[in-house]
């Protein structure tokens, strides 16, 4: 694993996209296609689950370094990362080990079968084999916590430079739910014949911003114009009469949505529909939060149907009776699905029916009554453009309305992590009700390094009380918190939900009796979820 | 658990190290330590009648003492950096009578004169440590351990996070770096402090590789210190003067100011790294910024620290800058007095430009 290590080793300590792909290519050019597929694995993000308790880490790790506990817990919240404060107070290693990175990875899965001191003295043992950089990693794959990698896009010229194979094949091959542990890189992205998995999804093509006016895209004729709903991105594919559901974050979800199940089977031929996954309700789009319920269970209870189901709404067919159409036209691409939606006999899917528009103007003011017809904005796909792989400029854009707003003041801070481990980068927001501070939401986005700075050494300066990597400050920054959606929740003590809450900026003009309310809060919250 | 009892067993503890600090010998005041018979501060940071400094640090050799006396080797430091001041030196191991007080220096091994100060009274003796390392650096004269009561121990890296590597490793890695940038035609910046740290790498770095340029604020500090007695390889500050053709391989060692600075494009291509003790967390390396970051520290690390208090035999502890609340704690485990003491001490964060997010509890 020696080699894996050193590759991570160089992927961390250098930011720049040319030095990354030369490291992953000189990685893939040298090691065995077992290393090999376990890399591509683990560096997209494929992490196997934690084969043990990370408490039973500490305490085994401490008794290995003659520690108390409490100072490993007091190193862990100097450093930010367990696998690191692990790392670094292990004493020096004792032995040296020549274990491929696929042995590493094949014992690490057996190891939840096994009793807790056998367990124990695999962990001792390997630990006291490894050099630093290997305990790393080793730590990071053990803990659960591995999430060095490189963006799928780099990933995909890494290995299109090592096997001289075509970026968009590979990029294909590498979606969909394969494992390291049940396929060979051979058959996943070398082999050319009726090895392709039924259930794998299309990289799905992401809209950049729209940041300048709409009409600097030339003819709004030429532009196929829809809503942006507020949902799930999703791919439905219907394959040989297999239904399969995947999400945006590449995790099939078909048991999450029974109602898209049946859709699928009732379609009349086999496909891949690109839409958006929504919960709908006597005709009319649901918040976002309904369809949280939906995600991370395994199974969906007969309440959360009933009162939260789902429509697929459909704007794209990228597969056709085994046909990639991905590189058709948009129009006809369009053309295509409204035939078959028409086709089919199901009120689970809708269309997402493009505006007939010749002017920005018409579009701007479409977009103005975005939120009241429960869109977040517009869709603006160029009518020739082709189905293209990741987030490409040009020929989609989303064009969201501005969000909404709030003054709140924040009331807690939190501690970042990796990077950001010694400063406080996560914040808690609250407005009044009465003479109380209600806290109504989280954010960590949306500043520069150089205001997080300050912030951070405000909150130093102005603690009232620690809890771990938390502590309270005195209520007195506001700042201006957009949001995207917002939505009733029984499990907020404000009693609101807010979606994609983000700071727009600090407001340094403002004290903090001058934030804004919870009636305000409430009054927003009526405002966009009337039915 | 703690039993009632041992809760009163640390209540006492407290409660004499309190009485011991009215009477003692050494007390700790809102202008430094000080001492009461000898009529003296060690490294104070408000202005003071009688300075005693431990090494020429800024933040330990502050301005606006009415007299001064440190270690010979800290003097030309001490006076470029404090301009004519009234300043005496003194050699390592020789005692001097401050009413009835025997004072004396020994070396703490963290930069060129540095020392640590002994004073003893009617048989109570006390060391103030300053900043110290047990490691070898090639330049200071290397830390002795000094028996005593009380011992005041800095704690900038009491943790057991910190775990330094010989300095021969590092340097290794350091002149490795340097001539594999060297063969790619970058010239390599180097990032220290610019008394202590970069004479540390100067003075260890291979000249066979490439030539190397310092910046003017360190080559003041190596004028300083050569009038002391000490010499380094072959170097030139940069200047106008010098061709930016040379810059090309060659080692430029600058403060860690230097950085995101104008002065520095004048070396471009080149890579920078940072030598820290700090570099030891992934955070801190990649929070910095730069392409490399060398852990070099010229601080003492948990083992270090370990090792110079059970050296002393002292039976009280006293702990200042660093992470002083964990470290004192983990003394008491160890069964010692220990206590955190405030100072003003800002320890290495200087040295990565952090010392204003600084908190007290020393991150
Ligand atoms: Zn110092
Ligand atoms: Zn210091």
């Amino acid at each position: 694993m020696k080699d894996f290590a050193s590759l991570i080793t160089a992927l961390d300590s250098t930011t720049k996209t040319n030095e990354k792909l030369a490291a992953v290519v000189a990685y893939l050019n040298s090691a065995s296609d077992s290393d090999k597929l376990w890399c591509v694995a683990l560096l997209t993000g494929k992490r196997p689950r934690r084969p043990v308790k990370t408490s039973f880490l500490r305490v085994w790790s401490a008794e290995l370094a003659e520690l108390p506990l409490w100072l490993l817990e007091e190193s862990y919240f100097v450093v930010g990362d367990l696998a690191e404060t692990v790392t670094l107070i292990l004493p020096p290693p004792a032995a040296a080990n020549e274990k491929s990175l696929t042995e590493r990875m094949q014992e690490l899965g057996t190891l939840r079968q096994l009793e807790e001191a056998e367990v124990r003295e695999y962990i001792v043992n390997a630990w006291m084999e490894m050099n630093s950089d290997e305990r790393f990693v080793f730590n990071k794959l053990i803990t659960g916590g591995f999430r060095i990698g490189v963006s799928q896009k780099l990933m995909v010229r890494a290995l299109a430079t090592h096997l001289g194979e075509d970026e968009n094949k590979l990029a294909h091959r590498l979606m969909g739910n394969w494992k390291a542990s049940e396929t060979n890189f051979y058959d996943l992205l070398v082999s050319s014949d009726g090895n392709e998995n039924l259930s794998r999804p299309y990289p799905f093509y992401l809209a950049y911003p729209l940041e300048e006016a709409p009409e600097n895209l030339g003819n709004a004729s030429d532009w196929q114009i829809e809503y942006k709903w507020d949902g799930i991105r999703g791919q439905l594919i219907k394959r040989e009469g297999e239904v399969y559901v995947w999400s945006r974050g590449e995790e099939l979800v078909t048991d999450q949505f029974p109602e898209l199940v049946e859709l699928g089977r009732a379609l009349p031929k086999d496909c891949v529909i690109d839409g958006e996954i929504t919960a709908y309700k006597d005709d009319a789009p649901l918040p976002f939060t309904f369809l949280q319920k939906r995600l991370g269970r395994k199974k969906v209870g007969k309440a959360i149907l009933k009162e939260s189901p789902v429509k697929l709404i459909a704007y794209d067919l990228l597969e056709l009776e085994g046909r990639d159409l991905r590189e058709t036209p948009m129009e006809e691409r369009s053309e295509l699905l409204h035939k078959l939606v028409a086709e089919t006999v199901s009120d689970r899917v809708l269309l997402s029916e493009p505006f007939e528009m010749s002017t920005w103007k018409e579009a701007a003011a479409k977009r103005d009554v975005s939120r009241e017809n429960f869109a977040e904005g517009l869709m603006l796909k160029r009518k020739s453009s082709v189905y293209k792989v990741g987030r490409k400029r040009g020929d989609w854009w989303k064009w969201k309305v501005d969000p909404l707003s709030i003054d709140a003041v924040m009331i807690y801070a939190m501690r970042g992590h990796g990077r950001r481990a010694n400063l406080y980068t996560d914040y808690t927001f609250a407005v009044w009700d009465g003479p109380d501070l209600v806290p109504f939401a989280k954010a960590y986005s949306g500043l520069t390094d150089k205001e997080i700075n300050k912030i951070d050494h405000f909150v130093k300066k102005n603690t009232i009380e620690r809890f771990g990597p938390v502590r309270s400050v005195k209520a007195d920054l506001v700042f201006e918190i957009g949001f995207e959606g917002i939505a009733p929740s029984s499990r907020h003590k404000s009693g609101i939900a807010l979606r994609f809450p983000r700071i727009l900026r600090q407001r340094e003009d403002k004290k903090p009796e001058e934030a804004n309310t919870l009636q305000d809060l409430q009054a927003i919250l009526e405002q966009f979820t009337s039915v | 658990m703690v039993s009632i009892d041992g809760n009163m067993a640390k209540r006492k503890t407290i409660y004499t190290n309190f009485c011991l600090l009215i009477m003692a010998l050494i007390t700790f005041s809102s202008k430094g330590i000080y001492c009461k018979q000898a009529g003296i501060y060690i490294d104070p940071w408000k202005p003071v009648k009688r300075a005693l400094i431990t090494h020429a640090h800024a933040d330990h050799s502050r301005p606006g003492m009415k007299s001064y006396l440190a270690h010979t080797d800290s003097l030309p430091v001490m006076r470029h950096r404090l301009g004519e001041v009234d300043i005496e030196g003194i050699a390592y191991k020789k005692t001097i009578d401050l009413n009835g007080v025997k004072v004396s220096f020994h070396p703490a091994g963290h930069a060129p004169g540095s020392a640590q100060i002994r004073l003893e009274y009617k048989g109570e003796i006390w060391v103030i440590s300053g900043d110290y390392k047990l490691g070898k650096d090639g330049l200071s004269a290397p830390f002795e351990p000094v028996k005593c009561n009380h011992f005041v121990t800095e704690s900038t890296f009491g943790l057991p996070i910190y775990k330094w590597k010989p300095q021969d490793e590092i340097m290794a890695d350091i002149n490795g770096w340097w001539a594999e940038n060297n063969s790619m035609g970058f010239a390599s910046v180097m990032l220290g402090y610019s008394f202590g740290k970069a004479q540390r790498i100067l003075a260890n770095l291979d000249p066979s590789i490439g030539e190397i340029f310092v910046h003017g604020a360190i080559h003041n500090t190596n004028l300083a210190l050569e009038m002391a007695g000490y010499s380094f390889p072959e170097n030139t500050y940069v200047n106008s003067e010098v061709d930016k053709s040379r810059y090309k391989g060659a080692m430029i060692i600058a403060p860690p100011s230097a950085l995101g600075s104008p002065w520095i494009r004048q070396f471009k291509p080149y890579k920078v790294a940072t030598a820290s003790g700090w570099m030891a967390l992934r955070g801190a390396r990649r929070r910095r910024n730069v392409d490399k970051g060398f852990i070099l520290s010229d601080h003492a690390d948990f083992e270090e620290l370990n090792t110079a208090v059970a050296e002393t035999g002292a039976e009280n502890i006293f702990v200042t800058h660093g992470y002083s609340t964990v470290y004192s704690k983990w003394l008491r485990t160890k069964g010692l007095n220990a206590k955190v003491v405030e100072t003003e001490y800002e320890g290495e964060l200087s040295e990565i430009g952090e010392s204003v997010n600084k908190e007290k509890e020393g991150e």
